[in-house]
């Protein structure tokens, strides 16, 4: 330790295992374990894989002004942000978006989970508990609610992969009361003894949790929630459980190549202090039905309609595993004659993909050639000033090498994270 | 990650600063990545390596080890023309973290000056060097 950097309640565990331990927004976190990030991250995509994920800030919002601070705060119009017939978000349902400040930029995202009528828990990221609450503080106005920021009081641990339900199932007090036709973004119970959706969801020894099907790989999953003094019981509940489908405890560095593979932004990074638009994001926004206005007011709306100079963010897979490297500079993008139109924001070897034929599969492609083995692609996501479409040619560039990389609209094919739970189980 | 007891450094190879490994056989000098670097590095990827008749001085790079977290330049630990290439890491990488002074060496040089050989850390040298 040492730095002022925060721990969670599993960083005992995480060094006793040999992790190689390092900071992220603020926090001691395992960027892998001795198994290597290349296996962790593979090992999600074939059998299942555990995250200590407590370094992220939950931020409860509740009162009858709650739904209409929402609104005004975050990107989602919460009347019309479930599914395609864009049902309103209800107790259960889980929609994610961002927090924007009056520039049209990134506070942070977040994934929205309503509890109950009145009732809502903003997951965000790794110290953004307290930035969060305050600009929600500062836009309440004269609305009757509460903003309790949990950030520290809560441990968080995502089983993600397709063994991840029969872990639940072994779990969990009622399994089929939890698990029977919970689609992808639904969330249930709560954390807390004394309220009254605890009963909805308790492990085999009555702790009371929150399980959410969501996660950060783009596999299925759940991520659950638990008073933090559950923490370490819950982890190693789960490493039991999951011990004959193969689980692996999974570091950031797998994290950060699963999401990207997923095509999932990381805070900070990929989204940021520019305006949140022309991004592959665009469902979080709250556009109408022709894509030319939005549905409500928030903030940041202004901004994002009155670009002085916009910029693009696309997905990029390569041709090899070769990345360029993000961590020392930011590599600059050129176009086919040489021009830089930007920057890459993230770079990195997806080992769970190849390139055959004219394809790209995934180890867990059910169609993949035979005797398939992914030797790994780079992916991730660049920033420019020119409008690109799927498939043009750019090179990255940074000190070492240029690498020629392919715009794509998706990265790793045939995730399961929204594949039906009665499938899941049967595995 | 490894502490410095668990490294496996062999007695008759040298070691660069850098963390390349050099061994002399005959008047050829056989050149790899240390039980530290692939142990750093984690998970080989990818390697890039020079063409046979490249020619090098001592300290220049000569190929590019990538892992899934980053990627290093390899650095001649001694002047010389590239006489072999180990062309099996470019379907097995992993090897470099596998067997690293066996399967995994890298490159065969024909030295300019064998003398050089004698700037590099033996085993003991090393551990009272960089490495502690």
């Amino acid at each position: 330790m040492g730095d002022g950097l925060r721990t969670t309640k599993l960083y005992d565990w995480h060094v006793a295992q040999g992790a190689k331990m390092a900071a992220f927004g603020g926090y001691e976190m395992p960027l892998w374990y001795p198994a290597g990030p290349r296996k962790e991250h593979l090992a999600v995509l074939t059998k299942v894989g555990i995250f200590d994920t407590s370094h992220m800030a939950v931020v409860m919002v509740s009162g009858s002004g709650a739904f209409d601070l929402l609104q005004l705060c975050f990107t989602r119009d919460l009347r019309r942000c479930i599914g395609k017939s864009n049902a309103p978000l209800s107790p259960g349902k889980c929609t994610y978006g961002a927090f924007l400040n009056d520039r049209g930029g990134v506070i942070d995202d977040s994934i929205v989970c309503q509890i109950g009528p009145d009732l809502y828990m903003a997951v965000v990221n790794a110290g953004m508990g307290r930035p969060i609450s305050a600009h929600l503080i500062e836009h309440r106005g004269q609305r009757a609610i509460e903003i309790t920021d949990l950030t520290d009081q809560l441990g968080k641990v995502d089983v993600q992969g397709t063994g991840s339900g029969r872990i639940m199932e072994r779990l969990l007090l009622k399994p089929e009361q939890v698990l029977d036709g919970m689609p992808y973004f639904n969330c249930k119970g709560y954390f807390d003894v004394k309220s009254p959706y605890a009963d909805a969801v308790r492990l085999n020894d009555g702790t009371p949790i929150i399980v959410s099907r969501t996660g950060y790989t783009g596999e299925f999953g759940f991520e659950i929630f638990v008073a933090a003094d559950y923490t370490i019981r819950l982890w190693k509940m789960i490493l039991g459980a999951g011990e004959d489908f193969g689980i692996q405890p999974c570091g950031l560095a797998a994290r950060d190549s699963l999401r990207t593979g997923a095509m999932l932004p990381l805070s900070h990074q990929d989204i940021g202090s520019w305006p949140f638009i022309n991004n592959p994001w665009p469902f979080t926004l709250p556009y109408d039905a022709d894509q030319t206005g939005y549905t409500k007011d928030f903030i940041g709306r202004g901004a994002l309609e009155n670009l002085t100079s916009p910029e693009y963010t696309y997905a990029f897979v390569g041709y090899d595993v070769r990345k360029v490297a993000v961590s020392e500079d930011n590599p600059l993008v050129l176009d086919r004659g040489n021009h830089p139109i930007g920057i890459v924001l993230t770079c990195v070897s997806e080992m769970g993909i190849g390139r055959h034929g004219n394809r790209i599969y995934s180890i867990s492609s059910p169609d993949k050639p035979d005797g398939f083995v992914p030797r790994g692609l780079s992916c991730g996501f660049i920033k420019v000033k020119t409008k690109l479409a799927p498939g043009e040619i750019v090179l990255l560039r940074d000190a070492r090498r240029e690498t020629k990389v392919e715009i794509v609209e998706d990265i790793r094919p045939d995730r399961t994270a929204c594949s039906s739970m009665k499938l899941m189980l049967q595995l | 990650m490894k502490s410095i007891d668990e490294l496996n450094l062999p007695e008759d190879y040298r070691y660069a600063e850098d963390h390349e490994w050099a061994k002399l056989e005959g008047d050829k000098v056989t050149v790899g990545l240390d039980d530290y670097a692939q142990d750093q590095l984690q998970a080989i990827v990818y390697v890039e390596l020079p063409q046979v008749g490249d020619s090098f001085k001592k300290g220049e790079p000569f190929g590019v080890v990538e892992s899934v977290k980053a990627v290093v330049d390899c650095y001649m630990p001694l002047g010389g023309e590239i006489i072999a290439v180990n062309t099996a890491l470019v379907d097995s990488p992993g090897l470099v973290n596998e067997s690293p002074y066996d399967e995994g060496w890298m490159i065969d040089i024909k030295p300019t000056d064998l003398t050089e050989m004698d700037t590099l850390y033996t085993r003991a040298g090393s551990q009272s060097g960089k490495l502690s």
